[in-house]
């Protein structure tokens, strides 16, 4: 029982989630929060891998999203339904129903592939000089799409939602909630079976003393290889599942600035922390969305109180000054993020005993 | 033959920036191993604080009657005004983010992460004071335009150009040959001995700050001139540009970051002037790229040894 009681309580939120959203128990704002959570899980703890676990800066994660959400928009709007560019759909568009996961996932091993162009320089490159390296990938990936306009170009791309309502066609449940929240599980999943399996500990071997680890066998350029892969791969398919939950896409949505809130989220987090990191996706994504509603009771409270000249409005502009006012303080007070290099576990000890009992 | 040489003067004035900002990236990074990500911003701060007073010196508040000053004065007093200015900006971000988290002790990529936000801060913080609209810097000095053999160059460019320059000497000069040069190059040797050797390092760390945010200013106030258009984002995608060629002349190096800067708006110039510009920023960061490939630390960084 204990030792599929984790499991069954995942099971348990995700069937009840998607329940709750197929009943409009939740409305569709919480449901867009919900599924944005997601897609910072996913971001946040992938980038994990090789930012904390790994010991490098890489700067450019919104990249390796981009590529994915670009591979599986296209693809999905080419196979599963009908185009101005594209022409008629190729399959049947019912097949959108186990098309648009695999779309996903083959979006995720296309920006595994882009990651090469990260992975391959970290054989030699260390440090800031890889840190580089990620911009100007992030750099280069973006400039290239907007310089292929049979997908939009700068204009950005759509169709997508055509694409999830021939699913919803063909059965009416939630699809978008389900994929992400299914997603989100099994990405943190294989995260987590990687960094503690005796394979991939190889990846904190480098981080602590690159020699060290080359000589205890470890293979340490493929062990990078491996975790850039599986890092951007993930990246990709957070794309996949963002582009299909918006359904639209633009390269400037993951400019540098989209990679900046991935690096918040895993230093927020604390590095090398898993637990960390899903609690700060979940942290980040609320603040923004409070702050969405603190700003203009603010706003009211101000000229309630005539702090500001009443010809000033403090707008929504002032989220992006308080959160980052709000992420510096957070740094002062907690240098090393919410976790540090701890996990859930080690906080609750009760957790790891109710775990570790299924052992003996 | 005249618009290659044009082209030339171009990709000189832009790489003049580019090395002025790279400069403060290159002299904060080699003294205390900091990416410091707020630069870009501290040099949009600069061309604003270049803007205030220049419209304060031509008497837009009503303190000084305007006409006191002519243009070429007024330029004269707004240089070491901005850059004193903009070098308090600098300082300030450093006492009060960087300091006390390099003091706790904390892993140096978080001091890393709260630059980036200071950044965000800055930029949105102007923003949301300033307002969206974008300002107009004024003219001060009266374009001249001298030819040379049909190649005409303005004033201002040979400004801008002379400035790097002038600024890169003056900072080799500073870090080769005073006393508080040589207290930078120890910190940035051995971090650790340094303060047993009666070294005061927060001094020599603000003074790194002091030099490095001045330039920016300098760096603001002569691009606000060349080109006098305001807007709070101005400095973000300098900045990343100018980190970028920081890396690629060596980080940590003067002499890398003024040619990498040089480097970098030459590229960027080249491309343009033979394909279409969308194409600038895909092919400038595919050259860089290819040249961290061929030398994985800069033109000028040393290999790093590993003791094991």
């Amino acid at each position: 029982m204990q030792k599929y009681s984790f499991k069954a309580l995942l099971l348990a939120i995700t069937v009840g989630f998607v329940l709750a959203v197929h009943f409009q128990l939740v409305d569709q704002y919480v449901t867009t929060v919900a599924m944005l959570m997601g897609i910072n899980i996913i971001l946040s703890t992938s980038l994990n891998v090789v930012n904390g676990y790994m010991g490098e800066f890489s700067c450019g994660h919104a990249g390796f999203m981009c590529v994915g959400a670009y591979v599986s928009s296209v693809l999905s709007v080419l196979l599963f339904t009908k185009d101005r560019v594209f022409g008629p759909a190729l399959l049947p568009e019912g097949f959108a129903v186990i098309g648009v996961p695999l779309v996903i996932l083959i979006g995720g091993v296309a920006a595994a592939l882009a990651g090469l162009i990260v992975a391959v320089p970290s054989f030699k490159t260390r440090g800031d000089y890889l840190a580089i390296i990620t911009i100007a990938a992030n750099y280069i990936i973006i400039s290239c799409l907007e310089n292929m306009d049979v997908i939009g170009g700068p204009r950005g791309f759509q169709g997508m939602k055509r694409v999830v309502g021939a699913m919803e066609d063909v059965w009416d449940i939630p699809w978008m909630p389900m994929l992400v929240l299914v997603g989100t599980i099994l990405s943190v999943w294989a995260i987590r079976r990687f960094v503690s399996s005796t394979y991939g500990k190889g990846i904190s071997a480098i981080c602590q003393d690159e020699v060290a680890a080359e000589i205890m066998s470890v293979n340490t350029n493929k062990m990078k290889l491996v975790a850039f892969m599986l890092s951007s791969g993930l990246a990709g398919v957070a794309g996949g599942l963002f582009a299909h939950v918006y359904g639209y896409v633009n390269p400037q949505s993951f400019n540098i600035l989209k990679s900046t809130e991935c690096l918040v989220m895993v230093y927020l987090g604390g590095m090398g922390s898993l637990s960390g990191s899903v609690l700060s996706a979940i942290v980040f994504t609320l603040l923004i969305e409070a702050l969405r509603f603190a700003i203009p009771a603010l706003n009211a409270l101000a000229h309630q109180l005539h702090m500001v000249p009443a010809s000033y409005e403090i707008g929504q502009v002032w989220k992006w000054v308080v959160l980052p006012l709000i992420l510096i303080l957070t740094m002062q007070f907690r240098p090393e993020g919410f976790m540090g290099k701890k996990e859930l576990s080690d906080f609750f000890p009760f957790l790891k005993k109710f775990y570790q009992r299924l052992e003996d | 033959m005249e618009i290659f040489f044009q082209n030339i003067f171009n990709a000189l004035q832009w790489g003049s920036f580019y090395a002025l900002i790279a400069l403060g990236y290159t002299l904060v990074y080699g003294v205390l191993l900091l990416i410091n990500f707020a630069h870009g911003d501290i040099f949009m701060v600069g061309a604003y604080i270049a803007f205030f007073v220049a419209t304060f010196l031509l008497g837009s508040y009503g303190v000084i009657d305007p006409g006191t000053f002519t243009g070429p004065v007024i330029v004269a007093l707004a240089i070491p005004a901005t850059m004193i200015l903009t070098s308090l900006v600098g300082v300030a971000l450093e006492r009060i983010a960087y300091r006390p988290l390099r003091d706790k002790g904390a892993h140096r990529l978080y001091v890393v992460i709260t630059a980036l936000m200071c950044g965000l801060l800055l930029e949105n913080g102007n923003l949301a004071l300033l307002g969206a609209s974008r300002k107009r810097f004024p003219d001060l000095l009266e374009k001249t335009v001298f030819s040379l053999g049909g190649i005409s160059v303005t004033n201002l460019k040979i400004l801008v150009i002379a400035a790097a320059i002038g600024v890169f000497l003056l900072l080799h000069f500073i870090v080769t040959r005073t006393k508080i040069g040589m207290a930078m190059r120890a910190i940035s040797y051995d971090k650790f001995a340094i303060p047993l050797m009666g070294i005061p390092i927060n001094n020599v760390i603000v003074f790194t700050f002091i030099l490095g945010s001045g330039f920016a200013g300098l760096a603001g106030f002569l691009f606000v001139m060349s080109y006098p258009v305001l807007d709070p984002y101005m400095g973000a995608i300098i900045g990343w540009k100018a980190f970028i060629a920081a890396v690629v002349g060596g980080i940590g190096d003067i002499r890398g970051a003024f040619l990498g800067g040089f480097l970098l708006a030459f590229v960027e110039i080249g491309v343009v002037a033979v394909f279409p510009s969308t194409l600038r920023d895909l092919l400038a960061f595919s050259v860089l790229l290819l040249i961290l490939w061929w030398k994985p630390t800069g033109m000028f960084g040393m290999p790093q040894t590993t003791k094991i």
